[in-house]
């Protein structure tokens, strides 16, 4: 499968990756709209030495994976918001005993049973955690088939590298929507795992991971480190930037609704308007230094318009970043209507009649 | 003749943190006992559970891992099939395996997953202050039946070891007490066998050791020990299947 | 025989059982206690014991020992 160009869907490419990051394990639970993933692993892992398990519930999946990656193997679990719900005590363990696993949410309708359909709903579970704690997963929010395979196989090396789990963030139609993929050979880092794995205590001390710290110091201490390990994360933020000076108004979108936020600023700035896009990829960290750095480098009262799968999520974390040095609208469109390019065009134009801004 | 008069090797020296009188104690001391005959303290993974045996890490001297309250048997599915050289075993306790954890145990166990688990049945909860659980026996008081189990209102205990008996996958299910010294050695040959069970790759090994709490039960240690001639009313001592005796004798034959 | 054994007292939490358990009725409760609190057993009848070795195979603690001497 080297550099093979293949048709695939969103979910394939994701399974794809983490295949081409020489994942050995996959433990997971049929949902959908992910149910691919299991399948190919289901038929892909076995013939390449490794496991494949399907869990009685995602409860009991990431609890495999958990004791997978404490052996020191690389193991990913998958599932949509309703099984990523039951996942999140284990996340909030994961991260508390800094294990690198990877997860993936493609996420569907909701609150509850919701649907089956697009929706950017779980960013604030994903992005501010539905685990218990102060703990972040590093999030990766793919737009395209090629970037679902590239960053989920990328995730199993950030995943080892801050010993820390990884979440892919994506959704029911970018998951479903065939693309054209190519099966690239990617560069993925595995880091050593000698000094943390619990192999076994052939011919070194008996070691445990644990996150349970009765002594109040030792927890405070704990929590500082992960902190520490967190802002140790920007290092890796990921976002799109097409924001040029001239632009007045600034477009922020993830994940599918990138796509059509996009093509609709491309539109526009074709007719000459002043409008950028700018497209998080990494949701954790947050990509707020580089969004503060196109306010500093524009000079104008800059508008953002946050438009997203949801009733209005990230659109605080854009809040957050711009520290009140600009306007920041909220477009949300709840789940699972999908708007047309158009239609995300009309309203960047009413933000720039409202503000008495000409074109250009 | 049982070695007796030393600590065992893969036991710490930590002193335990145990009340007592409490069954951990003696049952750590034996699945240490096991861990150094059978030479594999190098070998093994432990995963700890939620209960009064949280800190399992402080005592044995193997590898071990925390799972979440109940979810022990699917991180030992885990660490097992990713890595099937360890000898991997769970130590829970009663509400660990058969309350929050039955889904998982029971599946891994369903499976065949190739694991060694050791239920400790106190018949409650012992570290959140001594609350029922699905092992608490009719008419016992316990802080959430403060007027005796009523199975009309909270159901019948579960027979852990009778039920796993009935899977294919498992290989070894047996009960066994702690209250008279035959007992205890029963019981570590029961652990042993319920590790064998994964060395022979025959299948699930899981023993459920019926166990004293004294301070739970509001008796002494020595009431406790008497008090579970009581408990084994309901909860019979036997081993209920032994796959590994079979293929021993079948080994030596050969 | 005699009671030819170390008492790690401060293993010891005065539980009782090896004093029930010993067949021979060597042990007891003192009244020391260790630095636990807990009142340690002793030897009361060391010429009786027979090393038998029910107080280590009952005892939580590991108090019992080889008195490596």
């Amino acid at each position: 499968m080297k550099n093979k160009k293949i048709l695939a869907k969103g979910v394939e490419a994701i399974a794809f990756g983490a295949l081409e990051a020489n994942c050995k394990c996959y433990f997971g639970y049929p949902i959908t709209p992910q149910n691919e993933i299991p399948e190919i692993m289901a038929q892909e892992l076995p013939k390449r030495g490794g496991i494949f398990l399907q869990a009685e519930s995602e409860l009991s999946a990431i609890n495999m994976v958990l004791g997978a990656v404490a052996t020191g193997k690389r193991a990913m679990v998958s599932s949509s918001s309703p099984g990523i719900s039951l996942m999140c005590e284990t996340f909030s363990y994961l991260a508390g005993l800094e294990l690198p696993a990877v997860i993936v949410n493609v996420m569907r309708g909701g609150p509850g049973l919701g649907g089956i359909e697009v929706s950017q709903g779980d960013y604030f579970q994903a992005v501010k955690g539905g685990g218990h704690g102060d703990y972040h997963f590093l999030i990766l929010a793919p737009y395209n088939a090629q970037e679902a395979y590239e960053l989920t196989a990328k995730a199993f090396e950030l995943a080892e590298k801050y010993r820390n789990p990884v979440m892919i963030l994506s959704d029911a139609i970018l998951g479903q929507m065939k693309e054209p993929l190519i099966l690239k050979k990617l560069k993925i880092k595995e880091y050593p795992k000698d000094d943390w794995a619990l192999t076994g205590a052939k011919g070194r001390p008996a070691r445990f991971i644990r996150s349970l710290f009765l002594n109040s110091q030792e927890l405070r201490d704990h929590n500082l480190r992960l902190q520490k390990k967190y802002r140790a994360m920007q290092k890796d933020i990921k976002y799109e930037n097409q924001v040029d000076k001239e632009d007045e108004i600034i477009v922020v979108a993830f994940g599918s609704m990138a796509r059509i936020c996009k093509e609709a600023c491309q539109n526009l700035k074709n007719k000459g308007y002043p409008v950028g896009f700018f497209r998080p990829i990494t949701l954790f960290p947050y990509p707020a230094k580089p969004i503060q750095k196109l306010i500093k480098n524009s000079g104008k009262k800059l508008k953002f318009l946050v438009s997203e799968f949801n009733c209005g999520q990230m659109v605080e974390d854009v809040k957050i970043s711009v520290e009140g040095k600009a306007e920041v609208i909220s477009l949300p469109y709840p789940p699972s209507i999908i708007p047309f390019p158009e239609d995300i065009e009309k309203r960047i134009k009413k933000c720039l009649r409202s503000s008495h801004i000409q074109k250009v | 003749m049982p070695k007796v008069f030393t600590h065992p090797k893969s036991l710490k020296n930590t002193l335990f943190h145990y009340c007592p009188g409490c069954g951990h104690s003696i049952v750590h001391r034996l699945l240490c006992e096991v861990i150094d005959e059978l030479n594999i303290q190098d070998k093994c993974l432990g995963i700890s559970s939620i209960g009064c045996a949280v800190f399992l890490y402080f005592y044995i001297d193997v590898d071990i891992i925390e799972a979440p309250h109940g979810r022990a048997c699917a991180a030992a599915t885990g660490a097992k099939r990713a890595t099937p050289d360890l000898i991997v075993f769970t130590y829970q306790g009663d509400g660990d395996f058969a309350a929050i954890g039955l889904g998982e145990s029971l599946h891994a166990a369903l499976r065949g997953e190739k694991i060694t688990v050791i239920m400790i049945n106190n018949t409650l909860y012992g570290m959140t202050g001594g609350q029922m659980s699905p092992t608490t026996v009719p008419g016992q008081i316990t802080t959430t039946t403060p007027e005796g189990r009523d199975p009309d209102i909270f159901g019948s205990p579960i027979k852990s070891a009778e039920i796993l008996a009935s899977f294919d996958g498992v290989a070894f299910s047996g009960r066994v007490t702690l209250n008279t010294p035959k007992r205890i050695l029963e019981t570590k040959k029961a652990i042993k066998k319920a590790f064998l069970a994964q060395i022979y790759n025959l299948g699930f090994g899981f023993v459920e050791v019926l166990s004293p709490c004294p301070v739970n039960w509001k008796m002494t240690p020595v009431e406790s020990m008497k008090y579970i001639d009581e408990l084994t009313k309901t909860f019979p001592i036997g081993i209920f299947k032994d796959k590994v005796s079979e293929f021993l004798k079948n080994e030596k034959r050969k | 025989m005699i009671f030819d054994l170390k008492i790690r007292e401060e293993r010891c939490k005065g539980c009782g059982l090896c004093v029930y358990f010993c067949p021979k009725k060597v042990l007891d409760l003192s009244n020391k206690r260790n630095s636990h609190g807990y009142k340690v057993v002793f030897p009361k009848n060391p010429e009786k014991c027979n090393l038998c070795g029910i107080c280590y195979i009952v005892c939580p603690d590991i108090v019992f020992v080889k008195d490596e001497k």
